[in-house]
């Protein structure tokens, strides 16, 4: 860890302020000198791993005033970036409306963690790519460009088949990211040229570029979320496999929302977890499934379609088996629920 | 068979005496309320005196060749930076020492600051020491390091490997321990056999990733050196640093009151504590360093990955007729290292031809080292797993099987066990874990979208003993102290001499101090081979009777007193007081009045059944000398027990759970059942954690591990245990000690691996023989 500026933001302008990137200064977010920290869960770690050397933490959780409530209306939810885990996963009007963002955020990290971490910091965690973490790799395309990818022929049993390139097989660890994805959700934010939202699906950015992880600009902070509501977000669930029961990443998850109408399925909404490079929304799979019964068979038939294009390596082969089995059993989970 | 009885809550430390602590009774932990509270002292906590400078570690981040470059100049203008250790300026100054189980001290003969040389990944390259942590920390980051490598070998099947066979690698010096266990014609008998196994099994590398990190402190006054670290062998360090420093141990103490969980780790010498010595005298001050959890994972020992290969033919009764087994082990370049647990496995069951072989392999690794139940754990996993495959063959209950090839003879010489429960172990756990309602078909059994399977495997653990000493200081008051070198692991060592000096000495626990974990008390073994109980427990016992003789014999010689011309023999002392069987007592203190001076002293030693007689000097010396299990000559020493395990297998997306475990164990005399049951319940859910979770990962171009933290390298959460049953069964042992204690530390994960194993071969009939067991090896069934 290096010593660094810690600057307490009590108003958005000052935060921006105090983030605003150097003029002419060409870096991803991720490399700029003044960073975010909202509840730090993942920031002080990776500059304890001197994997992130910010110059500046820009402290936003005064900022949750304005930016750190949950809105259920009829048209959508609001969430607001400072909102805590702890706090979505047992929102009432989450739990009932919107079952699948709750269940990504309680399947998620440990209880102490969801009580500091923020939902803007969630959406924006980095891999868990141990040549990634670990500075002592020479090779990471996302740490150093140019550099290589050393898990290509290296340990890669949880790394990435969908949205993977020879630039970089990282997996996008994060629950949460999965549901807002399938939702069809936006993410709003404020930053040196104003406000914009963004489609959450094109907040993260592909792997053929994996040092750019998103496309906001250095010093452009993310002030809430907008799920557009839908005839599909109650029957709506998340499966996620894991090792343990408890307190650990994906290996294979799926969130999948689904509007079924006189036994058959008018809207599928998918998203898949822990096998893909970023937050994966499967548009092939939600086409196959489109207008079609839900049994066994077009569950699986579903689950075929979303893992067409991936592409293993040497130790996650097994994923691509596993992802459609884990998206076949969240289909059919979801469809036994009450709409 | 007796369950053990709920432990009642004590309310406050030390239990009320109406709860009449002593041994045999479940007591509940005389440091309890310290460490609950947080009051406990840990060497961690300890910061080695005023005012200590911060020391922080760089590692290599090859796995072998040279250092080229080392560019200080950063790190130096880091403001705060004192000293900065690198081979350069330590060079000889440290001697690198032998490895414990070559008679020296050390995990790893690899001194990592005595040259350029790098041998293994994440090898100390430089020891910072700055005002603060922080600003060691950063200065570390700031070195410039550059590196000649070279290709390593990492692990199995790697190029460039080297391998020798035990029997060859062991040397004058080498600890006692029969190389290659062999009777008959195992091959002939092999080939003539109707039933046979043949097959290959796998274990990985794990780390014990206590949560005490591994930290050192040391400060220095008038040329002696006080050392503040976790440890399992406090003779052992003391003597260890001594020779590494070229000082005598005399001028060296080191202390160690609590220790946040060793497992094995803190049982030889890191080479980190000579650095940290050596920084404190150059800077005149003391220094304390604190490790991070990735440097643990190289800085100190761990559990090689080893291979087996398993033949068993039998007779279609069941009986074995042919056993072999051969281990391969991964150890360093430089050391020898291996845990050869055919030792065990080739005596465990009756077969008249038998062979074996270890052999270890060097790779470009740090030297690995003992981690709860050594041998056991990888070499009862191959045969657990073995006997299994062979039950299956049979088309044999695994019960039955074990049942037919019982003994109470090792088959390699015929010596007989002291003592052997194992199938009441197995009858006991089955009934309590209704075994007799087993489909034996695999995936006959279902529950909803879950295949459930059970499984079973042979626990076994050697009844080790080591000489000790101990001082016990009785006051006329009945306030008691014991002073001996032992080692509070969490295993409760504290409570049991606690209830030693209540059982010998008639005193309420409240007012036992219990001293251990500093090299200035009397030397006790290492905490290991699950010794100390019966080592230690002894050895109290026979001062706490010195001093009960004393007073019984100036009782007995008192004209006026009560006990006048009885048999000294005859008086214990209970309840504050001197009793005789004729009913007549006394008070405690007037009982002592008659002896000279205030308080009773008392300084025992023991030598344990098979040790030789320059065993004492040598524990002075910090050489312990274990005997026991498979090793003596004239008998078998050794704990049993019956593992019993339910797993879930989903049945779309493969994960398995193991909501089940039942264990039952024979164990000689239980000094304390309430912390009997906890460490055999530990053993059972980190026998789970063997056979799903637990394993370091590493890159095999690099050699070096790649989830080295605890987010990463996966043991059991509290979603992922549920019932654990946990069964004492009364054995009595009249021959392993004089107490008829046998160790209970290490018996309680052994075999577990091999019965869930088997568990999950019953629930999908998918037999895994590479551990650990993961979901991706079950979805091709
Ligand atoms: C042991 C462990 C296990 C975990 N397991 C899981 C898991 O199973 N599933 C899962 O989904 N996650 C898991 N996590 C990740 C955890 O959810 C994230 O660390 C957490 O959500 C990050 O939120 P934070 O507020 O603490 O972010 P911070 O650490 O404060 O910030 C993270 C990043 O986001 C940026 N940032 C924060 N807020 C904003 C904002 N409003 N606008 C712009 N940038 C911002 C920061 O600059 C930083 O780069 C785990 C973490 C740990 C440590
Ligand atoms: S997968 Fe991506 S993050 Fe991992 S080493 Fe390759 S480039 Fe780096």
């Amino acid at each position: 860890m290096r010593p660094f500026n810690l600057d307490h933001a009590a108003t958005l302008p000052a935060a921006l302020a105090a983030a605003r990137p150097v003029a002419g200064a060409r870096v991803p977010p991720t490399a700029a000198p003044a960073q975010f920290i909202a509840g730090g869960t993942q920031m002080l770690d990776l500059m304890k791993l001197d994997t992130m050397q910010p110059a500046t933490l820009v402290d936003i959780n005064a900022l949750s005033a304005a930016h750190g409530r949950i809105e259920a209306k009829s048209d959508g939810l609001h969430l607001g970036a400072l909102v805590r885990m702890s706090e979505a996963e047992a929102h009432p009007d989450i739990l009932r409306d919107y079952p699948v963002i709750a269940q990504t955020l309680q399947m998620a990290a440990s209880p102490q963690i969801r009580n500091m971490a923020s939902l803007g910091g969630n959406v924006l965690q980095r891999t868990r790519c141990c040549y990634f973490r670990d500075p002592g790799w020479a090779q990471c395309n996302k740490r150093e460009p140019g550099s290589g990818c050393a898990a290509l022929d290296g340990v890669n049993r949880k790394h990435a088949v969908l949205g993977v390139s020879d630039q970089c097989i990282a997996a996008y660890s994060g629950d949460f990211a999965q549901a807002l994805v399938a939702l069809g959700a936006e993410v709003q934010t404020a930053g040196p040229n104003g406000v914009r939202t963004i489609a959450f699906e094109k907040l993260h950015t592909a792997s053929d570029n994996p040092h750019t992880e998103t496309v906001l600009a250095p010093g452009e902070l993310i002030t809430g979320f907008r799920v557009p509501s839908g005839p599909w977000t109650r029957r709506s669930a998340y499966v996620k496999i894991r090792d343990r029961e408890s307190y650990a990443y994906g290996l294979a998850t799926a969130a999948v929302a689904l509007d079924i109408q006189g036994g058959v399925v008018r809207e599928a909404r998918i998203g898949l977890g822990a096998v893909s490079y970023r937050p994966w929304r499967s548009h092939e799979a939600e086409a196959a499934l489109r207008g079609k019964p839900l049994t066994e068979d077009t569950a699986n038939a579903t689950a075929r379609a979303a893992f067409a294009g991936a592409k293993p390596r040497q130790d996650n082969a097994y994923l691509i088996d596993l992802g459609r089995r884990t998206l076949a059993r969240a289909l059919l989970q979801a469809s036994r629920l009450e709409a | 068979m007796s369950d053990i009885t709920e432990p009642q809550i004590m309310p406050q430390g030390a239990p009320p005496s109406a709860a009449k602590p002593a041994m045999g009774a479940a007591t509940s932990r005389v440091d309890g309320r310290l460490k609950v509270t947080g009051a406990a002292r840990y060497a961690s906590d300890l910061y080695g005196g005023a005012n200590p400078a911060h020391a922080y570690l760089a590692t290599s981040t090859i796995a072998r060749g040279r250092i080229t470059r080392l560019n200080e100049a950063d790190a130096r203008k880091v403001p705060g930076v004192l000293d900065i250790l690198t081979f350069r300026n330590v060079g000889d100054r440290i001697k690198p020492g032998k490895i414990f189980s070559q008679k020296g001290y050390m995990g790893s003969s690899i001194a990592p600051l005595a040259s350029d040389r790098i041998q293994h990944g994440g090898q100390i390259v430089a020891m910072v020491v700055a005002e603060t942590f922080e600003a060691a920390r950063e200065a570390a980051h700031r070195l410039q390091i550059e590196y000649a490598a070279e290709t390593p070998s990492a692990t199995f099947d790697s190029p460039g490997l080297e391998s020798i066979s035990a029997e060859a690698s062991s040397r004058e010096g080498e600890q006692p321990g029969e190389e290659k266990p062999k009777v008959g014609d195992a091959a002939a008998a092999l080939a003539a056999a109707p039933v046979t196994i043949d097959q290959r099994y796998e274990t990985p590398i794990q780390h014990h990733n206590p949560i005490e990190l591994f930290t050192t402190a040391c400060a220095w006054t008038d040329g002696k050196l006080t050392v503040w670290e976790p440890s399992q062998n406090m003779y052992g360090f003391q003597n260890g640093l001594a020779e590494q420093l070229g000082m005598a141990a005399a001028d060296i103490r080191v202390i160690s009151p609590y220790v946040g969980g060793g497992f094995g780790s803190r049982g030889s010498l890191t080479q980190r504590t000579a650095l940290v010595a050596l920084a404190a005298q150059r800077l005149r001050r003391p220094v304390r360093l604190e490790t991070t959890r990735d440097q643990g994972f190289t800085i100190a020992t761990y559990r090689a990955e080893t291979r087996h290969r398993v033949r068993l033919g039998a007779g279609t009764d069941g009986k074995l007729q042919a056993l072999i087994h051969e281990g391969w082990e991964v150890s360093s370049r430089p050391d020898n290292y291996k845990v050869g647990g055919t030792d065990a496995t080739t005596r465990l069951y009756a077969c008249p031809n038998v062979d074996s072989e270890v052999t270890i392999v060097h790779a470009d690794r740090n030297t690995p080292g003992f981690m709860r139940s050594p041998p056991e754990v990888p070499y009862m996993f191959a045969l657990e797993s073995a006997m299994d495959e062979l039950a299956v063959a049979l088309k044999m209950d695994p019960i039955e099987l074990r049942r037919v090839n019982d003994t109470m003879h090792e088959p390699i010489k015929g010596l007989p066990y002291t003592s052997r429960t194992l199938m009441p172990c197995f009858d006991a756990a089955a009934k309590a874990f209704g075994w007799s309602g087993r489909d034996a078909q695999p995936g006959s059994m279902r529950d909803g979208e879950w295949m459930v399977g059970w499984g079973c495997a042979t626990s076994l653990y050697p009844t080790n003993m080591g000489p000790a000493t101990a001082r016990v200081v009785l006051t006329p008051q009945g306030t008691v102290k014991v002073q001996t070198a032992g080692h509070e692991i969490g295993t409760g060592i504290t409570t049991v001499l606690a209830l030693m000096a209540v059982s010998g000495l008639g005193v309420d626990i409240a007012k036992v101090t219990v001293e251990v974990g500093d090299s200035a008390l009397p030397p006790a073994p290492v905490a290991g081979g699950s010794n100390s109980t019966a080592s230690i427990a002894t050895v109290v016992a026979q001062a706490c009777e010195q001093i009960r003789g004393r007073i019984a014999g100036a009782a007995v010689a008192a004209e006026n007193g009560p006990f006048h011309g009885m048999d000294p023999a005859g008086l214990v002392l209970v309840d504050g007081t001197l009793r005789a069987s004729s009913g007549a007592s006394e008070p405690l203190e007037a009982a002592m009045s008659r002896t000279a001076g205030g308080a009773i002293e008392a300084y025992a030693e023991n030598i344990p059944h098979g040790v030789p007689e320059g065993a004492l000097k040598k524990l002075y010396l910090g050489q312990g000398t274990l005997m026991g299990g498979a090793k003596l000559k004239d008998r078998m020493q050794f704990a049993f027990g019956a593992q019993f395990v339910e797993v879930r297998v989903n049945a779309r997306t493969r994960e398995i759970r193991v909501p089940r475990l039942v264990g039952a164990y024979a164990a000689g005399r239980i000094v304390n059942p309430k912390a009997a049951k906890s460490q055999l319940m530990g053993g059972q859910i980190w026998g789970v954690s063997a056979a799903l979770h637990e394993a370091t990962e590493i890159d095999r171009r690099a050699a070096r591990y790649t989830n080295n933290d605890l987010a990463e390298y996966l043991i059991p959460v509290n979603a992922d245990v549920q019932e654990v049953t946990t069964i004492l069964l009364p054995e009595q042992d009249t021959q392993v000690n004089e107490l008829g204690i046998k160790g209970i530390g290490e018996l309680g994960n052994v075999g577990l691996n091999a019965a869930v194993a088997n568990a999950v071969f019953h629930a999908t009939g998918v037999r895994v023989r590479e551990l650990p067991i993961r979901l991706e090896k079950l979805l091709e069934a």
